[in-house]
């Protein structure tokens, strides 16, 4: 026979653990819509007081597999991991309207972030400033993007490139996709090496 | 006691004389095998690229690979092949193949709906001189410059079958590994001048036309190969 008394407890302990398990709960949901409201207020836009600057975009062309440099006048941000999304958002941009010269469908809002670090052992090299991009894609995109050796070679190249022609001491890129590690872009083109920005930058005009 | 003894000699006399190999004519040294890997790519559960007609990249691919393998077989080539049904490989085991055949070529086999005509991508891998011990991921930096020259060889071939080519570089999980002269071959639609798609690369005639170049690019690399 158990006690009244060990009942009346076990019910109060029940109660205490149902209780904390709500709050838990309601805890991790307000944390999950912090983190994304923090996501939406991430600028996916240059804003337009930002005065306007040249950017070099490198666009890719599929007829000839190609990068061909193309300078714009863009608002850009001071932030250099903004600037770089912002840069690479009118890349993407170009590619998602139709008749483009490398259809690739989701345009600016394909790139999440962009982090900027410094290259791990740069100190030591003769290039302490190098910096590695690691450029955040979007499920989405990814998703939506062609498959085929060519195109997304590519893309990957194009954003390579365009990130070392405007920020120069950008040398190395490295790609993930919501945030994690991914095989390849469409089946193809391997997104676990890190790139070397200037191997994607072209002579004027012909293949990388 | 004499016949025991006579009997021990010509017991000795057999064994020796058994014992001496059979005298063998001289043979010209055999002809070094020359073995060429077609690795389909994707299959199974990775279908690859969806073409406009509505095929997937695994079945075209596979379709090149039977076509190319008959024709290198009758020009008395070694074929080994990554696959020859709808199954999954894994890059790896791809590359393990490859490597295992000791090849001479290794041809990775894709297809796409973008850009046109053949496109031809050796590894962006730098090169590197081979050593005893080599990174599984970096294995084809041994092999890169002969893989640029074969890609030179391919794209002679098929401009010279009217295809138009594009030459490049990338990073393919597949070729990254192999321990061979590796090129991945893509095709595309063939256009004509307006841009217009003539072909599509799962186009019997068309697919046709670049298994044959491609069989003669391969014979064209043997025949070099065997140049003193």
């Amino acid at each position: 026979m158990i006690p009244r008394y060990q009942k009346v407890l076990f019910v109060i302990l029940l109660v205490a653990s149902l209780a904390m398990a709500g709050e838990l709960w309601h805890l991790r949901q307000r944390a999950h819509q912090r983190l994304l409201a923090g996501e939406d207020s991430a600028p996916t836009q240059a804003p337009e007081v930002a005065p306007a600057e040249q950017a070099t975009l490198l666009v890719a062309n599929d007829a000839d597999a190609s990068l061909l440099a193309q300078a714009r006048s863009l608002p850009l941000p001071a932030d250099p991991g903004a600037r770089a999304r912002a840069i690479l958002g009118s890349l993407l941009d170009l590619y998602a309207v139709s008749g483009s010269s490398h259809p690739v469908p989701g345009g600016a809002s394909g790139i999440a972030q962009v982090f900027l670090l410094a290259v791990p052992g740069s100190k030591d090299s003769p290039d302490p400033g190098a910096q590695l991009a690691v450029v955040n894609l979007t499920g989405n995109f990814v998703a939506g993007h062609p498959s085929g050796i060519e195109t997304e070679t590519l893309t990957v190249l194009s954003i390579c490139g365009t990130l070392h022609a405007n920020l120069p001491r950008v040398t190395q890129v490295r790609f993930l996709v919501d945030g994690v590690q991914r095989a390849t872009l469409a089946g193809h083109a391997d997104l676990t090496r890190t790139y070397l920005a200037a191997e994607a930058v072209p002579s004027e005009g012909s293949n990388p | 006691m004499n016949g025991k003894r006579r009997l021990f000699w010509v017991l000795v006399a057999v064994c020796a004389a058994a014992s001496v190999p059979p005298a063998v004519p001289a043979q010209a040294p055999p002809t070094p095998r020359f073995v060429v890997v077609l690795d389909a790519a994707h299959g199974g559960d990775d279908p690859g690229a969806r073409l406009t007609s509505g095929q997937m990249e695994k079945t075209v691919t596979l379709a090149l690979s039977v076509r190319l393998r008959s024709l290198l077989a009758a020009r008395g080539m070694q074929v080994v092949t990554t696959r020859e049904s709808d199954s999954t490989v894994d890059p790896n085991r791809r590359a393990e193949i490859a490597n295992h055949a000791n090849a001479q070529i290794c041809l990775s086999l894709h297809a796409t709906e973008s850009g046109s005509g053949a496109h031809l991508y050796a590894s962006s891998i730098a090169p590197a001189q081979p050593t005893r011990f080599t990174a599984w991921k970096t294995a084809q930096s041994a092999w890169v410059t002969s893989s640029l020259r074969l890609s030179g060889v391919l794209n002679s071939s098929l401009a010279h079958a009217g295809i138009s080519v594009i030459l490049g570089r990338t990073a393919l999980p597949a070729i990254e590994s192999m321990t061979c002269p590796a090129v991945a071959v893509e095709i595309a639609p063939e256009r004509d001048s307006d841009n217009a798609i003539s072909a599509q690369p799962d186009d019997v005639a068309y697919q046709a036309r670049v298994a044959s170049a491609l069989a003669a690019a391969v014979v064209q690399w043997r025949t070099e190969a065997r140049q003193p």
